[in-house]
Order: C-alpha cells, then sequence, then structure tokens
C-alpha cells in the first residue's frame, strides 16, 4: 500500500475542528509551509479546521505558516517554548487580547514530552523547572539527592511535517538542521503526514539512511520546491 | 583606585566575552546562549578545539556563512544561519536535549538578569506583562558539568545583579558555577560569591559597594586584565 497523496490539499482534508496539530520544525527550519498554507486554504474555503491546538517550538513568524494560521483565527491554543520571533505580531496581538491560550513549555521538556508519548511513556521526571514557576503545581521528587519535576507526555491528533526524502514506504530523511522536532512528533501523533522534496519508490533510501521508519508514517506528498519561512519572512511575504 | 568610575570604566561586553574565552578548554563541549554568550566563540584561544552545541540538533557549527550564501534549514537557536565544521553531526531535539541535561556539555554559557550567591539564576523573564517565552534556558542550566554566566555587574540603573536572593522569576536553583562580570570572576562556591580576579583599578571595598551579596576572598584575588585591542 502506497502512502503518498495526489496533492497537498487531499492530505490535509480529513483534519477536524478542536484538532490537536503537531507543527515539526524550529523557526523555519524544517517547517512544513506548503502542508500549513493547505490547511489555511480548507479553512478559508470551508470554515474549517478551526479550535486548534497546535503544538510547535515556537508561535509562528511575519504573516506565512503558523503566524497566518493565529491571524486567520484557526487557532484555540498554542503549545510552545518561545513565541517570540523577529515578527511575532500575529500571536502576540491575538495572545495579549485573550483570543488564544499559550502553554510554555521549556524546549528541553517539550521534546521529552512528544517523545515519551510516542514511545508510550506517560510521564517521566526532569531536572528542567524545577524550583520556578513553570513547575508550579507539578509533582516532585527527589532521586539520588537532586530533586526532578514531574512530567507528561504530550499527544496529538495530527502531525504535520516537513522531510527532505521520502519513499512510499513512509521513510524519511531530514536536511541540515531541519530536523528538529520532525522525528519526535512523526511517533507522537494519531496521523502524520510528511511533505517531502523528493518523493521514491519504496526502497529508494538505503536502509541505513533512514531517519524516521515509515511505521511513524501515515501520508506524504512530494513539494519539490517547498518554500523557506525565513525567505518568505525576509520578502515581506503576506499568506 | 577611588576616581574608577563605574559605568565608564567597566568592561564591554566583547572583554567580558574575551575573558571567558581563556577559560575554554581544549576538547570540550560546549553550548552558548543566544545573544552576549555567542560572542565568546570569536575569542576561543588558539590551540585549542572546542565543539559547539545548539539546542535545535547541531554539534560542531562554525562560523556565519557570507551574506547570500545562508541556507536557512541551518541553523543555530538563535536562528542565525551557520555553517558546519568537520566532524559536525546533526540530531533531532529529543537527542539535542539528551547532551544537555544528561551531563555530557562541559560547559553552558548564559547571560543573566540576576544571579544569587547560592547558584540560583534569573534569566528569561522580567515577571512584567506581556508575551512570556522561555526557549532552551531552563534546560541548559541543568546537566552542563558547568554553568557560567557572563553579564554586566550592574543593571543600567546601577544596580547590583549578583544578589543574596534573585527577586525576578528564576530559571533555575543553584545551578551557576562561574560568573564573567564587567568587573571581576567570581565562582559560586557552597552557595557564597568568592572572588578570583577583578579589575585592579576597582578596590574589593568599590567592588563590594556594587555587589548585592558578600564576597569572599580565597586566597589571592588576581587582576582582571584583557588586551586593549578587544
Amino acid at each position: 500500500m502506497s502512502k503518498s497523496c495526489t496533492s497537498i490539499s487531499q492530505a490535509v482534508a480529513d483534519i477536524p475542528d478542536d484538532s490537536t496539530i503537531m507543527v515539526g520544525g524550529f523557526g523555519g527550519s524544517g517547517a512544513p509551509v506548503e502542508l500549513i498554507h493547505a490547511l489555511i486554504d480548507r479553512f478559508r474555503l470551508t470554515g474549517s479546521p478551526k479550535d486548534l491546538t497546535v503544538i510547535n517550538n515556537n508561535a509562528g513568524n511575519g504573516s506565512i505558516g503558523i503566524a497566518a494560521m493565529i491571524h486567520a483565527g484557526m487557532v484555540r491554543k498554542m503549545i510552545c517554548s518561545f513565541p517570540r520571533s523577529s515578527n511575532a505580531d500575529a500571536f502576540n496581538t491575538k495572545y495579549l487580547a485573550n483570543e488564544v491560550e499559550l502553554e510554555l513549555v521549556p524546549q528541553g521538556t517539550l521534546a521529552e514530552r512528544i517523545r515519551a508519548a510516542g514511545a508510550g511513556i506517560p510521564a517521566f521526571y526532569t531536572p528542567t523547572s524545577f524550583g520556578t514557576e513553570l513547575a508550579a503545581g507539578k509533582p516532585t521528587e527527589e532521586f539520588d539527592g537532586k530533586m526532578y519535576v514531574r512530567e507528561r507526555w504530550l499527544k496529538a491528533d495530527f502531525a504535520l511535517l516537513k522531510g527532505h526524502m521520502g519513499d512510499e514506504a513512509g521513510n524519511l530523511t531530514y536536511r541540515l538542521a531541519g530536523r528538529n522536532f520532525n522525528p519526535l512528533m512523526a511517533m507522537a501523533a494519531n496521523t502524520t503526514i510528511a511533505q517531502v522534496t523528493h518523493l521514491g519508490e519504496s526502497g529508494s533510501i538505503d536502509p541505513e539512511h533512514v531517519i524516521t521508519p515509515g511505521i511513524f508514517v501515515d501520508r506524504l506528498v512530494e513539494v519539490t520546491d517547498p518554500q523557506q519561512e525565513e525567505v518568505l519572512v525576509r520578502e515581506g511575504v503576506v499568506y | 583606585m577611588s576616581d574608577f568610575n563605574l559605568m565608564e570604566d567597566k568592561l564591554p561586553n566583547a572583554k567580558i566575552a574575551w575573558r571567558a574565552a581563556q577559560d575554554l578548554s581544549d576538547g570540550s563541549y560546549v553550548n552558548l546562549g543566544i545573544g552576549f554568550p555567542e560572542m565568546i566563540a570569536k575569542f576561543q584561544p588558539e590551540g585549542r578545539a572546542v565543539t559547539y552545541h545548539t539546542e535545535n540538533g547541531v554539534l560542531g557549527f562554525g562560523k556565519a556563512p557570507d551574506i547570500g550564501d545562508e541556507d536557512w534549514d541551518l541553523i543555530n537557536a538563535g536562528k542565525k544561519a551557520i555553517t558546519l565544521n568537520q566532524g559536525a553531526s546533526l540530531f533531532h531535539h529529543a537527542d539535542s536535549f539528551a547532551m544537555v541535561r544528561g551531563g555530557h556539555l562541559d560547559l553552558a554559557v548564559l547571560g543573566a538578569y540576576q544571579v544569587a550567591q547560592n547558584g540560583d539564576l534569573a534569566n528569561w523573564s522580567v515577571g512584567a506583562k506581556g508575551v512570556p517565552a522561555v526557549g532552551g534556558a531552563m534546560d541548559l542550566v541543568h546537566g552542563a558539568k558547568n554553568v557560567a554566566i557572563v553579564t554586566d555587574h550592574v543593571t543600567k540603573r546601577g544596580e547590583p545583579k549578583l544578589l543574596e536572593r534573585c527577586t525576578l522569576p528564576l530559571t533555575g536553583i543553584g545551578c551557576v558555577t562561574r560568573i564573567y562580570s564587567s568587573l571581576a570572576v567570581i565562582d559560586v562556591v557552597d552557595a557564597h560569591f568568592v572572588l578570583r580576579e577583578k579589575l585592579p583599578e576597582i578596590s574589593i571595598d568599590q567592588l563590594q559597594s556594587v555587589t548585592g551579596a558578600e564576597l569572599h576572598l580565597d586566597g589571592n584575588v588576581g587582576d582582571l586584565i584583557v588586551p586593549e585591542d578587544i
């Protein structure tokens, strides 16, 4: 069975209102701009999906990608570590007007919560945030003389990812530092959707070079010349 | 001595970074925080190999590319374009923070709003209204064998940043091991500030008067001397 989709719009056609969506990338590196824009296109046509919870390291930059989703009014809540960017107006405006919620998570804890969800581990202990306001209300425990905070796994209904090479078995590679959260999110969502720059037949990626095994990936769509968030922001593009 | 002018004679950031760079050890793995700490790499002493880590999944990155040569899939935690050195590696975020929390980094260098004598650090929030953001700061203070701070000794208004207790929201507790300030080099030892070096022009009394907790002495205090051309 091939996991490839014929179009980007088809790849995101069934994401319903109230979904929790993980979006890969760190800033613009490894960000699936075309998948996000396909979701925005659907919202503009149909009014759906809305009331989304979006999980990403950041909260969008400029007027494209996640920032455009927030500006369009599709996002109810952001779960991220660093909502600031060179132009975070879209998020800041909605957040300060109480139109979007924020769950602020330290970056390493965010990564590990996602990894834990994909690995079937409901909670874990980390030293990060102990004694700070971000640990307020969370259980703590001492191990070998040091204090740790208990953190829960973080799951999603859908993950939107950007890979470099993909094959019809769902195997993925990533380009440079574009890997970041993508392999973790691939494991943690019920349905994982990846846009890839090169989509080949099953077996076209050397098994020794596979970063994300196909078992974690449900759908692939080829976007041969993907847009880069940083370039779009610098050009002042508005989606 | 008495003509030392705090706001004019203190070290500028580049000179603080130079001093911190002198302690980079050969063969070490180091994370430099976004902004001011990044400047330390520029002053890495010759003959010492240092491998730089960045939270978004790169070990062994080098200088920024020339303008126009950026590849925006290859950035650091500050979202700036970087290049890869020989021997670099790429990995996902969970591995990256395993390197941080797992005790694999030799040194993390961060900026600070406030540092307390027990090693508490406040560097992520001024507690004001607005949009909070933490990034990797709370992770970086745990796990690195040494957590150093580069900072002005006082705030822009001349108030001490080295205190008995932090008043701003904490990033981590008991985590700082060494402070490179615009006036001195200070270690945190057993919940005390221990003065290691100071600018020769400032007296210990003057330094104490702009420090919000007691400075302890443990043997000689060295002169903090930075080359003029830095």
